[in-house]
């Protein structure tokens, strides 16, 4: 009986175990075929039969990408933008979100309401005047420009975030601080901010994501080569002389590194922080 | 003057409250500013133009009322457009769904070690952590017609050569709404994971002494736990996936021949492509409308559940 049972459990093990292998080459297959073809020279990409793993492993990918000052460039500005996004969204977010969490005041609701709308506006509606309003106000193809552009995207949810976060910790622990004379500022940046830490560090790994994956503006509110961030890069790769498929490769690996590491370091909070934002709000 | 009698006191009360009534909508200032600046009065100019004759290329436009939005929607290419965005919303939004139950109820079993569960998770995500530029890269480098795919394809016989799926009419949607699954699926199962986590053992443990079996512990008590997960997420999807522009635009351009043209594609080529900056507008404002009913639908969903 117990040997029986014994079995089953193995088959189940041994069935669960083939069902995750099948779902990981799915998932992971591309990846590592990228990987791959990074090491490789470019008239070895469409080799056949294809190799997982090169005779003629090479970083030559890399360093003609890293020596490449047009192409370094491309990191540069997706750093710059993406970090101060980040920055600038949280500041502005932890602010608003204090608001709508400690205080009433009138329209209180109704911009609640706007701020949860407009995240269902979508991107190419605002294209069309935005290329207008960028010329206009000074702002096209410039840094300024792309970081004001994103965070119309990132607030709205990091504030809902932070809202959410701070309605769960006691109104006690400020008010506290506020009856012993500190300003509604120090209440927030002394006693809240910091034990809100895991709730901030979530939004910003969004708030980075978001700015570090854009595409469609970056696209059109740039145009010269120096502006041009990351994914825009990827695709000058792809029209430029032929098709550079392992420095494409190479580039998208470099490309991938800060979200993987950010993945890696703070799995806990980037689960918890996206399924609180899309599932709660 | 009562002022006088007790100097100060009043006035500091008073100051205190107007600022202390003032404090809220100083913290939401900056907010507010940005969102009119960029999201409000962007609305309006987008609404402006598509009643406008041609702007940005003509110097003096004058008021046309709903010629755009005849023109567009007596456009050629909209129908089309309209159906792939529709096939290519529902087939990813439902894929995303089932794939991403799926591998998160594998992810959440007992049987396996949690080092090995941690392992496959990382790689379950990790079509997440790549952004649509990449990832439309990526899958042309794989399906190319000299591709891996292709390689193996032929190896086994299913086609006798390699097919250009991004570039022949019948498998382009095909093509792209499989990259977009495989792109898509992570951020459901991370949620739904979270949600399986939640779901209390005992509930099971009850299950299993009542009798019930595998399935119909899945239909009767995970379905119904993770309902409200599935639909918040399944809503948030469509209004994403059916915006879906960088992918498209990466790997196809809308082509071959209109096969994969979507409502973005087709709004960014009548701006960019045909200089049409005012039909773009109006066909922007349609999709404008569109999306405000979805986020209305889910807005009211979130309601519902507080």
């Amino acid at each position: 009986m117990a040997a029986t049972q014994r079995r089953v459990r193995l088959v189940k093990k041994a069935g669960l175990f083939i069902g995750l292998l099948i779902g990981a080459v799915f998932a992971g297959f591309p990846v590592v075929w990228m990987a791959s073809s990074s090491f490789k020279s470019n008239t070895e990409i469409f080799a056949s039969p294809p190799k997982l793993i090169t005779d003629n492993f090479s970083w030559d990918a890399y360093t003609s990408i890293l020596t490449d000052p047009t192409k370094v460039r491309f990191f540069i500005n997706s750093y710059v933008v993406s970090l101060s996004v980040t920055v600038l969204t949280l500041l502005i977010a932890i602010l608003a979100a204090y608001a709508f969490s400690r205080f009433e005041f009138r329209f209180k609701k109704p911009l609640n309401m706007i701020i949860v709308s407009v995240q269902g506006v979508p991107p190419i509606t605002l294209l069309i005047p935005y290329f207008g309003l960028m010329v206009t106000l000074g702002l096209y193809n410039t840094y300024l420009g792309l970081i004001l552009t994103y965070m119309v995207f990132t607030l709205p949810y990091a504030i809902i975030m932070m809202t959410g976060y701070f309605n769960t910790l006691p109104k006690e622990l400020d008010e506290a601080a506020r009856v012993d004379g500190a300003s509604a500022m120090g209440a927030l940046w002394r006693i809240l901010v910091p034990i809100s830490i895991p709730g901030i560090v979530s939004v910003g790994i969004y708030t980075f994501m978001i700015s570090w994956n854009e595409f469609l503006f970056a696209l059109t509110l740039t145009r010269t080569q120096d502006m041009r961030t990351v994914p825009i890069g990827i695709q000058l790769l792809m029209g430029q002389n032929s098709y550079e498929w392992n420095q494409m490769m190479a580039m998208s690996i470099l490309g991938c590194i800060p979200v993987l590491l950010l993945f890696l370091f703070f799995q806990r909070f980037f689960i918890g922080g996206m399924t609180a934002g899309a599932v709660k709000n | 003057m009562r002022t006088t009698r007790t100097p100060g006191a009043e006035r500091t009360t008073a100051a205190k409250s107007l600022t202390g009534r003032l404090t809220p909508y100083g913290f939401i200032s900056p907010t507010a500013a940005l969102l009119f600046i960029l999201m409000f009065v962007p609305i309006a100019m987008v609404m402006g133009y598509s009643v406008m004759d041609n702007v940005i290329t003509n110097k003096h436009p004058e008021f046309v009322g709903l010629d755009n939005y005849v023109k567009v929607l007596t456009n050629g290419v909209l129908p089309t457009a309209v159906l792939n965005t529709a096939i290519f919303t529902i087939v990813s939004v439902i894929a995303h769904l089932v794939l991403g139950l799926l591998f998160a109820m594998m992810l959440n079993t007992k049987l396996l070690s949690n080092l090995t569960t941690g392992l496959f998770r990382v790689i379950y995500v990790l079509p997440w952590l790549f952004t649509v530029a990449i990832i439309a890269i990526l899958w042309r480098l794989l399906l190319n017609p000299n591709g891996v795919i292709n390689y193996v394809l032929v190896g086994l016989g299913i086609t006798p050569t390699g097919i250009e799926w991004l570039s022949t009419p019948g498998t382009a949607l095909l093509a792209v709404t499989f990259i977009n699954i495989w792109a898509g699926y992570p951020f459901y199962m991370v949620s739904l994971l979270a949600g399986l986590q939640g779901i209390p053992t005992d509930l099971y443990e009850a299950a299993k002494v009542d009798g019930a079996s595998a399935l119909q512990q899945f239909w009767h008590m995970t379905l119904p736990q993770l309902k409200p997960i599935i639909i918040s997420m399944s809503l948030l999807d469509v209004i994403w996936t059916s915006q879906q522009f960088a992918l498209i635009w990466m790997t196809t351009g809308g082509g071959p021949i209109n096969a994969t043209e979507m409502l973005s594609t087709f709004t960014y080529k009548l701006a960019f492509s045909n200089y049409e900056f005012s039909q773009a507008s109006a066909s922007a404002v349609l999709l404008l409308v569109v999306s405000t009913v979805l986020a209305y639908v889910y807005a009211r969903y979130q309601k519902a559940r507080e």
